[in-house]
């Protein structure tokens, strides 16, 4: 089965695989081949940021090594060379997400950078004193501190759309805090710290209900699923290129092209102007108008790449798998006694928080690491989650396409014998 | 498995890990300081009580954190007790440079109460786990801005 992230489906764990193949996909990423401390590296810090395969790696290389150059400006060979790669790779991205129009994908710094575009442009633009702008208990904290800028600057009112004990989106208390008030909806699709897949086709059905526009945090969902965002008819969209397997540096904000070409710059520069005389300035449109001087050449070419290598293992094929190892490691790591899984919903990616009774995530973190398993502990840089669930850090295992069970059983047996040594 | 991470994490600070002492909130303490790691998210409120001689008569913590912040706190709130304010900031200096640097030489503690660089010592194994030296010195950098009188310090 596929984790539609459009549709609030309850997984069934169903985890055929047959068809997947796993090893050749790992042969991909060269860092797998890595060892620490003597023994295989397994990787489970995804949600932080995803390894990169071979396909992108070479094709950075090509860029520097055969055409390299600044883009959109020269008419030499390797600056027409590099423009046309760059903008193919938006187009990449644009069938990636299904997006109408290649314009309306801008190329970004992340999707901090993207929601920090989005709040200073199209907020200070459109939001007054009073308007509410809702967000969830389970913010990445680049979705959180933008907004409160801007109510800091201009006074909107935030909102928080809660969740239930097991990490669960509460879309009936959501629609209670829907109001005339209410201008903008911005969630996260998935939740980096808990897993939680966000009802959203619910969420922007509801909003638009009420005239507001919604923004979803996509960093953690176009990993593991796929997404659409026409199908969605959602408003803006946003994520980043390290954790889809691409390299850093480099993200999407894809927004309405009406939405966006009625939006003011974020930065001014070159690049970006139609033209420019000291009396005024005119702009050019999305997506030119939002990316200010000489962006990230190579790491969008990569990105481009990064999204051809998962589309072509399909992301279908990779949500069945990663649901089929997220199945596995719940069962494997809820049999350890002691051990508490933070973040049971419904409906989740393949990213498991969890406690161990007496042993701070930090020794954890530090203990199963000898072992090779590089998972993440700390906030996960959402605080409000941590304080929901009486934490003041977790350790999370976050699953990949090329992860495999083999990996959570040496997870397992390192937490067992980190246990025994706290014992 | 674990081998290399035993001289670290020994019997002594496991032990004040599980059962952290002077864990608790004095109702005379003369000074207070809140340390927090960001990045970590362990939080610690040391207290500090000083005689008119500048003398550390009480020291307690509250707080969570790792095993090896926890055990920090923990033996520091023991090898303060008796200390000046000046002694206590060369033990801190000392410690510090312990856990970061590699040229230390315990010699500059010369004077200084054998025990408590015995512990510190014990700590300073923190070195060869660059990312976990703040958990060890945290509750020391807290108890500084305490005598110091500033209440807010993070370690980043
Ligand atoms: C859900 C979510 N949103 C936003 C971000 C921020 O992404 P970046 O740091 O790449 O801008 C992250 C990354 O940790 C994330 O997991």
């Amino acid at each position: 089965m596929s984790m539609d992230l459009s549709q609030p489906v309850i997984s069934s764990g169903d985890n055929s695989t047959s068809a997947y193949d796993l090893e050749r996909i790992r042969a991909d990423f060269p860092i797998l081949k890595q060892e620490v401390y003597g023994k295989p590296l397994v990787y489970l810090d995804n949600g932080a940021s995803a390894q990169k395969p071979r396909q992108v790696i070479d094709a950075m290389s090509d860029v520097f090594e055969n055409y390299y150059s600044n883009v959109h400006r020269g008419v030499h060979w390797t600056s027409q060379r590099s423009t046309e790669a760059f903008e193919a790779a938006r187009e990449k991205v644009q069938v990636f997400i299904n997006a109408a129009s290649v314009n309306e994908v801008i190329f970004t710094r992340g999707a901090t950078e993207s929601i920090n575009l989005v709040a200073a442009t199209w907020g200070r633009k459109n939001l007054k004193a009073g308007d509410e702008v809702i967000l969830s208990h389970m913010e990445h904290h680049s979705n959180i501190v933008p907004w409160q800028l801007l109510r800091d600057e201009i006074g909107i009112e935030l909102k928080i759309a809660p969740i239930d004990k097991g990490g669960n989106f509460l879309l009936d208390a959501f629609e209670a805090l829907l109001s005339d008030k209410t201008k903008l909806v911005a969630v996260t699709h998935v939740s980096n710290a808990l897993g939680t897949v966000v009802p959203v086709a619910d969420v922007i059905r509801l909003a638009h209900e009420k005239g507001a526009l919604v923004l979803l945090d996509g960093c953690q969902a176009v990993p593991h699923a796929v997404v659409d965002v026409q199908a969605l008819d959602v408003d803006f969209y946003v994520f980043s290129g390290h954790k889809l397997y691409g390299p850093t540096g480099i993200g999407v904000l894809w927004g309405r092209e009406d939405l966006l070409n009625a939006m003011p710059p974020y930065q001014g520069g070159g690049d970006m102007i139609s033209s420019v005389t000291f009396e005024k300035t005119t702009f050019m449109k999305t997506p030119h108008r939002f990316e200010a001087g000489t962006p990230a050449i190579a790491e969008a070419i990569g990105l481009g790449v990064a999204v051809d290598y998962v589309s072509g293992i399909g992301l279908e094929n990779i949500s069945a798998h990663e649901q089929g190892i997220l199945q596995y490691a719940t069962e494997k790591l809820s049999a350890i006694k002691g051990l508490t899984i933070i973040g049971t919903a419904k409906e989740k990616a393949s990213i498991i928080s969890f406690s161990v009774d007496g042993i701070h995530p930090h020794d954890i973190g530090t203990f199963v690491d000898r072992a090779g398993v590089a998972v993440r502990v700390g906030h996960h840089c959402a605080q409000p989650v941590m304080e929901f669930y009486g934490v003041a850090a977790t350790a999370r295992a976050s699953f990949g396409l090329y992860n495999t069970r083999d990996e959570v059983d040496v997870l397992a047996d390192a937490l067992e014998q980190t246990k025994e040594f706290f014992a | 498995m674990f081998d290399d991470l035993r001289d670290l994490y020994q019997e002594v600070i496991l032990d004040h890990g599980k059962k952290p002492r002077n864990f608790r909130c004095p109702e005379n303490a003369t000074c207070l300081a809140h340390g927090n790691n960001p990045i970590c998210g362990d939080t610690l409120v040391i207290y500090i009580t000083l005689d008119g001689d500048e003398r550390i008569t009480d020291a307690a913590f509250q707080g969570e954190g790792c095993a090896i912040s926890v055990a920090s706190a923990s033996m520091m709130t023991e090898i303060l007790k008796g200390k000046t304010r000046a002694e206590a900031k060369t033990l801190f200096e000392g410690f510090h440079d312990m856990c970061t640097k590699d040229d230390f030489d315990v010699s500059q503690l010369a004077g200084c109460d054998e025990d408590a660089i015995e512990r510190l010592v014990m700590l300073s194994g923190v070195k060869e786990f660059p990312i976990r030296v703040k958990c060890a010195t945290l509750a020391w950098h807290t108890m500084q801005a305490a005598v110091e009188g500033d209440e807010e310090i993070s370690t980043e």
